[in-house]
């Protein structure tokens, strides 16, 4: 489904926003490309740089320096109303003015497209956002999931090389935002459009994504597919950012064997240095409760919390480490409990850069 | 108790602002010339009011200087917010407090330093240098109109707008000014309503034309006639039907940003 064609590409772009006397680096040395058909999001936390990086695309700010390819052009001239990119804003940004039919034409209007024209696509646009029959209505008098999806149609209809969507289900509530992630997905597989995907809910990205860029500081930390991201993250931030994670301190004795305080433990990774310092990310899902007695790791329970699908529950270790573990079968609080952890389901990184 | 105190309070505040005026207007009625006895009821001053032909031509002078200051503060007003919206902070709090200045400086100081600038410029002082001076003061009350409903609007409409095609100029006139429009209205009628209101400012910028309130005082100088009470009655009329549609408009506005 993804091509091999690297529609957009972000070479070396810098941006600083200047405030009066203060300064703010938003983006840091940013590269990055994005292939056509992809379904790429942009994951970070707020002010890590991920909407700026959506406004350069489409042309509401200007690098401070580096370069923004589309189509292997220099965009960096071209002012918004001249790109082949459409927005899908936060909070929808319809016209109030009008009706969600103009609303949605207001592109082709400007095109100067044929009335009849204009109306078939409209009326095709609100049945792929499920809203057949809405032509006349006020854009004011629609529900937020309502209008969120006008906002789709509005941009989707000038049938844009990219769609980018600056959080666009962040004010749903849980239940919508699902359906709508899945609906959105399939719009993009039916479509064939690019999408650049903002947000800083990882379940989200992790949902719907081909990839995953992981943003903070105005820095890209990692960009993989959504299994290798959560599977493999490249250092500390990623880790914790992504999913919940224990993270222990360590070193790596040589390749596949890893030292947590005074305990070895065979895992997978290799490629370090003999006596390297790292870090050792365990999932919570991926420790196993068992009997003390055949445990690599024993402790005690401190609390237990029911999350209904698990009980997640955090143990202290003999080493004074804290486990946050997820399982289905209840400890209480204070019972002694031993730990199994497979090779594989441990994971090394490298040390951040301070 | 305590009720009965604030009725009476707030009557008393009401008889001595509104007193004058209700006497006026009881006399503009009067049949009789006299100011100390009520001789009966009639619209003789009404109509020699309206063929008195100075006056028909002060009324003319001061509808359309109101109608053309109006519609050309508006005009300015309405692009110089858009331009201070999109300014940054700091230059934007300067331009604001620099617009705000006239509105507080006295009338008089006002006046006098139109009349000298345009002596200095040598233009020859009537009726467009009324005008002209009528669109200077007129200007902030339009931005400080259409600044809020500005602020009010998202934010993220003009760029929806320049997204999907749109050129800037496009996007100002399909989105941005349908969204401000309500304010733009009420900044014309404040214009409009200020500039019918004025005295100070019109007569030391102009000389020998006269709008109505010119000729009310220039009248009184003479000997106030009847015709005037009529006169001034009408303007009192019209400049409070104005301002109860602005506070009428007004109210709504609050009622609709709370929504």
């Amino acid at each position: 489904m993804v091509e091999d064609f690297r529609l957009i590409e972000l070479k070396d772009i810098t941006k600083v926003f200047t405030d009066a006397d203060a300064e703010k680096v938003a983006l840091d040395h940013l590269n990055l490309y994005i292939r056509k058909r992809e379904f790429v999001t942009l994951l970070g936390p707020s002010g890590c740089g991920k909407t700026t990086m959506l406004r350069l695309i489409a042309g509401f700010d200007t690098p401070t320096s580096g370069e923004i390819l589309i189509n292997g052009k220099d965009v960096s001239a071209i002012p918004p109303y001249q790109r082949q990119v459409n927005t899908v804003f936060q909070r929808y940004a319809l016209f109030p003015h009008l009706n969600v039919a103009d609303n949605i034409a207001f592109g082709l209007n400007i095109k100067k497209m044929d009335r009849a024209v204009i109306e078939k696509k409209v009326a095709a646009m609100l049945e792929l956002v499920g809203l057949s029959g809405y032509q006349k209505r006020k854009v004011t008098s629609l529900s937020g999931g309502e209008q969120q999806r006008i906002a789709i149609a509005r941009a989707l209809v000038n049938e844009p090389e990219v769609l980018l969507l600056d959080e666009p289900l962040g004010a749903l509530d849980l239940k919508k935002r699902k359906e709508m992630q899945i609906e959105l997905k399939n719009m993009q597989q039916q479509l064939g459009i690019t999408f650049i995907y903002v947000t800083h809910d990882q379940e989200e990205a992790l949902t719907m994504s081909d990839t995953v860029v992981v943003m903070s500081g105005g820095r890209i930390q990692q960009i993989g597919k959504p299994q290798d991201v959560y599977n493999e993250p490249k250092n500390h931030f990623v880790a914790d950012f992504i999913g919940e994670s224990n993270i222990f301190p360590g070193v790596m004795i040589k390749d596949e064997l890893v030292r947590l305080g005074n305990l070895e433990m065979d895992c997978v990774d290799k490629g370090f240095a003999p006596n390297e310092p790292i870090e050792i990310v365990i999932r919570p899902e991926d420790i196993y409760m068992v009997n003390p007695e055949h445990a690599q790791i024993t402790g005690i329970v401190e609390s237990v919390v029911f999350k209904g699908v698990h009980y997640e529950m955090m143990i202290r270790d003999t080493q004074d480490h804290l486990w946050m573990v997820q399982d289905t079968t209840f400890r209480e609080a204070g019972a002694s409990v031993g730990l199994i952890i497979r090779p594989e389901d441990i994971h090394i990184m490298k040390l951040m850069e301070a | 108790m305590k009720r009965a105190v604030k009725n009476i309070y707030m009557g008393l505040l009401l008889v001595f602002l509104y007193a004058p005026i209700l006497v006026m207007i009881v006399l503009s009625f009067n049949s009789g010339k006299s100011r100390g006895n009520i001789t009966g009821f009639s619209f003789r001053w009404y109509i020699e009011l309206f063929q008195n032909e100075q006056i028909l031509q002060a009324l003319y002078n001061t509808i359309v200087i109101a109608v053309l200051a109006a519609l050309l503060a508006t005009a300015i007003g309405t692009l110089a917010s858009v331009g201070i919206y999109a300014l940054k902070r700091k230059p934007q709090a300067l331009v604001l407090n620099i617009t705000y200045l006239p509105i507080v400086n006295p009338e008089i100081v006002t006046g006098i330093s139109l009349m000298i600038l345009y002596l200095f410029m040598q233009l020859e002082l009537g009726f467009f240098t009324m005008l002209l001076s009528h669109i200077a003061f007129n200007i902030p009350y339009v931005i400080f109109s259409v600044l809020p409903r500005l602020r009010q609007m998202d934010s993220n409409l003009y760029e929806a707008a320049l997204d999907l095609g749109a050129s800037p100029l496009y996007a100002l006139r399909k989105v941005i000014l349908p969204e401000i429009m309500p304010g733009v209205v009420t900044g014309a009628l404040m214009a409009f309503t200020m500039s019918i209101d004025d005295f100070i400012i019109s007569y030391f910028t102009s000389s020998g034309v006269q709008n109505l309130s010119i000729y009310v005082y220039s009248s009184a100088k003479r000997g106030i006639e009847p015709t005037v009470y009529a006169l001034s009655t009408l303007m009192f009329v019209t400049v409070l039907t104005l301002l109860l549609i602005l506070n009428r408009r007004s109210a709504r506005e609050r009622s609709a940003a709370k929504v």
